[in-house]
């Protein structure tokens, strides 16, 4: 047909490149799994860096005795991890409690409401409340929310809920808006999205043929949901709120904003209180002396122990959730 | 072509003699053994194809993990003839056709057991260079497979890995590739666009175009025809008539007249064991086993 | 109210309520944009881009040194994370496959996505800021790199595993190498996915405080030495924002507005990569 012969010319037996082909593999291969196993090394340098550097505020106060104390006082170098581990638990649970049932009516909205045509706006403009930096939500917190809280919100709370017994005391303390109360809502805006997308994604996995059967026997779209879209994919759901719980843990900015800063521990949720992150971010700069930093790096080591933990059963729980949608496809 | 001049074709080249073997073993197989135990034994040969073997398929096990799929397959595939497998589905067809160029070594878990000798040479054996083994064998896929770049570059992407080519010898390989695939005077306009522009046929010869432009000696062919219409397998299939003067042809497909039309043997399996491997016109008009007739006439799979 | 009424009447609350929920969080996004919109946009100027930040007392100022230590600790952060992200990732997707150490480097990889970034921060004044003995551009960048690797790995593995198994195989039939079958078959596949990935890091990054805080620190004065404590917005935005001035104020709520704006506008343009091709 044309110059080139129809008659198949064997490869050469040693072709050029032959060796630097197989080496080429090891090498980028190698190398590749040198990033790998940076990725495992950073997480392991991190534990024991923070471990190194929290060891002398160990060593001087006892690791259970640092944990379980509240006193946080520079001058007499007395340091206590209670205050903030306290802050941060609860004012995480506030944003929990207030972002779940939330996040749950946004992900059975765009699932099983919104027409089509809207979906996809309504799951983009949740998710960019997730893009958006927690510093701006610190910014708007500060100077907007907080004092739109104190003048409109607390004071109504204060005045029926706080009325309550058993949980009255809770809803006291002065209208300032800059309070441990006001860090959770802020946190449960900022997780709803984080949670909201994980739930539509679960969701979604639902098989329609189990939608329609359930719908053929005449549910409602609501019946649907909590009796056949809800039991097959709780497991992970939870690992979406877990993994809310994890952001929440560790959000640092926008609670520094409006927690107050407050090395204090009040029953009631309207006073300013303190979280591990904001008391390192505030004071971690001007921390003088040995213990000071290291008591500052034993509450980074506790926090991330317990966002460790908790990111870990979200993962396990998700990675549950995805073993069984492949046995049951 | 169509397919009475595929069948002419493919008799015109058996000689009496050799067909006359073929059935004896055959039936010798056949009557040896009940209808459910294969005929195939260790050693013994399901056909003695007397034309000289380019691959040589001796006591063959294939395991997925712990499962046993393929079962002490022996076989001579000859060179420059095309050598249809059938079976239904899941008998082990395909995954006989992908131990030929060692393709399965890309997952873990999968092995083969046996040899396969290529030219003579044990290509399982663990020192195979199994990349210069692939560029010697090439493989179709069941489904379109172009690279995201142009048509030019999908293949010109084989030649490059083995051969410095100047950019006119290049030209004349890529031109030459795409004529053999009946391919050229389609697309001789688009060649800088992406390769994905195709319609579906035109994608499964461009892919064809790519393995021979790599000077393959073996073209294996996994259902190349199987994603695509009439018109397009129409298309295939006059290709691979035309291309087995020049290579040796081993193509897997779920249609038997597609077997029929363009093969010179056809190897008939059923779970994991090769059951009746004969000349394409022997084995279809006077199958030698109760299986294979079952098949071919419909009554299964 | 019989049966059949009760659950009507259910469903009905219920859905109401799911409905106002998602009203409920587009209504802050849409009251945080207002808000930043109406706070920031009256201080964008020019004297933003071509003034350095001001000091106590200072009556004029912008954010030129935060604007350029923010876009140098980002752009350098992403050049350390990205190859280091996209090299795991592939480890995951292709070369280590099937490897156990891949179980272990996904799972801490996930983890590490979701780490608390103050702590980052910390670790990185440990292992830079202490042994160099003072805070420099390079221990922010770093800081932020490790914030950037595990998004990259993640979108990396989860785009080239997105390329059918079947382009591998066809690849590796025509004699390809396995590093060929990945450079030019599967990155290339994956290429626009995997560029989606470090545009949603670097939106990650950009606004990213904590990590900054005892790393980069801030520098009220321009510098484009990376061995100095380097400006930056987010951290000037929260000195700023704390600090007692009026005009102070005004340009943490600029800077904010800038920010939010550059990162939303990566956030979109990636869900336009992202958006399958027809």
């Amino acid at each position: 047909m044309n110059a080139i012969s129809e008659t198949l010319d064997p490869l050469p037996a040693e072709t050029p490149g032959r060796r630097a082909r197989s080496l080429g593999d090891r090498l980028f291969g190698g190398i590749s799994w040198l990033a790998a196993v940076v990725v495992l090394l950073v997480l392991g340098a991190i534990i024991v860096m923070l471990y190194v550097g929290a060891r002398p505020a160990f060593e001087k106060f006892g690791f259970w005795h640092f944990l379980s104390t509240a006193e946080w006082n520079p001058v007499t170098e007395m340091f206590g991890a209670l205050s903030p581990i306290v802050g941060t638990l609860v004012s995480s649970l506030i944003a929990i409690i207030i972002g779940v049932p939330v996040s749950f009516g946004i992900a059975l909205f765009i699932t099983e409401m919104a027409p089509p045509w809207f979906k996809r706006p309504v799951g983009t403009a949740i998710e960019l409340l997730a893009a958006i930096p927690s510093i701006i939500y610190g910014m708007w917190g500060l100077f907007v929310f907080a004092p739109f809280f104190a003048d409109h919100i607390q004071p109504r709370l204060t005045d029926t809920l706080g009325e309550w017994p058993m949980i009255g005391p809770l809803f006291q303390g002065p209208p300032l808006g800059i309070s441990v109360f006001t860090a959770g809502l802020i946190l449960a805006i900022m997780i709803i999205p984080f949670i909201a997308s994980v739930m539509r994604d679960v969701f979604e996995t639902v098989p329609a043929e189990l939608r329609e059967s359930a719908f053929g026997i005449g549910s409602t779209t609501w019946e649907v949901v909590w009796n056949v879209v809800l039991p097959l994919t709780k497991v992970g759901a939870l690992g979406g709120v877990m993994l809310g719980l994890g952001r929440a843990l560790g959000e640092t900015m926008a609670v520094t904003f409006v927690i107050g800063n407050a090395h204090e521990l009040h029953a009631a949720l309207f006073e300013p209180g303190n979280s591990i992150a904001s008391t390192i971010a505030n004071e971690f700069t001007e921390a003088d002396g040995e213990v000071y930093t290291a008591s500052l790096i034993g509450l980074g080591l506790i926090l991330f122990i317990i966002t460790f933990i908790v990111l870990a059963l979200a993962k396990l729980m998700l990675i549950r959730m995805s073993r069984r949608e492949g046995r049951s496809a | 072509m169509n397919s009475a001049e595929a069948m002419t074709l493919s008799s015109n080249e058996s000689t009496a003699a050799r067909s006359g073997i073929a059935l004896d073993v055959t039936r010798a197989i056949a009557g040896g053994s009940s209808e459910t135990a294969p005929s195939v034994r260790d050693g013994v040969p399901a056909l003695a194809v007397s034309e000289r073997p380019k691959i040589e398929v001796k006591g063959l096990d294939f395991y997925y993990g712990r499962f046993h799929a393929l079962h002490a397959i022996e076989m001579r595939i000859p060179e420059k003839r095309v050598t249809a497998f059938i079976g239904p589905s899941g008998c082990g067809k395909s995954t006989l056709l992908r131990t030929f160029n060692r393709i399965y070594g890309l997952y873990p878990g999968q092995r083969a057991t046996g040899e396969i000798l290529l030219d003579g040479r044990n290509i399982l054996d663990r020192r195979e260079d199994l990349n210069r083994l692939r560029a010697r064998v090439g493989m179709v896929f069941q489904k379109p497979t172009p690279f995201p770049m142009s048509i030019y570059d999908n293949i010109a992407y084989g030649v490059r890995l083995y051969e410095r080519l100047s950019r006119r010898e290049m030209d004349e390989r890529v031109e030459w590739a795409l004529r053999k695939a009946a391919l050229w005077d389609e697309v001789k306009d688009l060649l800088k666009q992406s390769g994905n522009a195709l319609s579906g046929g035109q994608q499964q010869r461009l892919c064809i175009a790519r393995a021979i432009a790599v000077k393959p000696e073996v073209l294996l062919l996994d259902e190349p025809a199987s994603a695509l219409d009439p018109i397009s397998t129409l298309k295939i299939e006059e290709l691979v008539a035309e291309l087995k003067h020049s290579y040796t042809i081993a193509i897997v497909t779920h249609n038997m007249q597609q077997a029929a039309r363009v093969s010179d043997y056809t190897a008939f399996m059923y779970l994991g064991r090769l059951v009746e491997f004969n000349e394409t016109q022997t084995l279809f008009t006077t199958p030698g086993t109760k299986q294979t007739e079952d098949y071919i006439t419909g009554r299964f799979g | 109210m019989n049966i059949y009424t009760r659950r009507k009447v259910v469903n009905l609350f219920n859905l109401t309520a799911s409905a106002v929920t998602t009203l409920f969080g587009l209504f802050f996004l849409t009251w945080l944009l207002w808000v930043l919109f109406q706070q920031g946009l009256s201080h964008v100027d020019w004297n933003l881009f071509i003034l350095d930040t001001p000091g106590p007392g200072d009556e004029v100022g912008g954010l030129r040194n935060a604007l350029l230590g923010s876009l140098m600790l980002t752009l350098v952060g992403v050049l350390i994370g990205a190859p280091v992200g996209i090299l795991a990732g592939t480890y995951l997707a292709e070369f280590g496959r099937y490897a156990y150490l891949s179980h272990a480097v996904r799972f801490i990889n996930d983890v590490l996505l979701s780490a608390p970034s103050i702590v980052i921060g910390v670790f990185v004044y440990e292992v830079m800021v202490v042994p160099m003995g003072n805070f420099s551009g390079w221990s922010g960048a770093v800081a932020l790199s490790i914030i950037v690797v595990p998004v990259v790995v993640r979108t990396t593995e989860d785009m080239m595993r997105l390329v059918p198994d079947t382009m591998r195989e066809a690849a590796a039939a025509l004699g390809a190498p396995q590093w060929r079958v990945v450079t030019s078959v599967v990155l290339r596949a994956a290429l626009s996915g995997v560029m989606t990935g470090i545009l949603l890091a670097i939106a990650r990054i950009a606004g990213e405080t904590a990590p900054l805080l005892f790393t980069a620190l801030n520098n009220q004065f321009f510098t484009l030495n990376m061995d100095e404590p380097m400006g930056n917005l987010p951290v000037m935005i929260f000195n700023f924002a704390m600090g007692p001035y009026d005009n102070w104020h005004d340009l943490a709520w600029a800077g904010s507005l800038l920010i939010t704006l550059g990162v939303l506008m990566l956030n979109i343009l990636t869900r336009f990569f992202l958006r399958p091709k027809k």
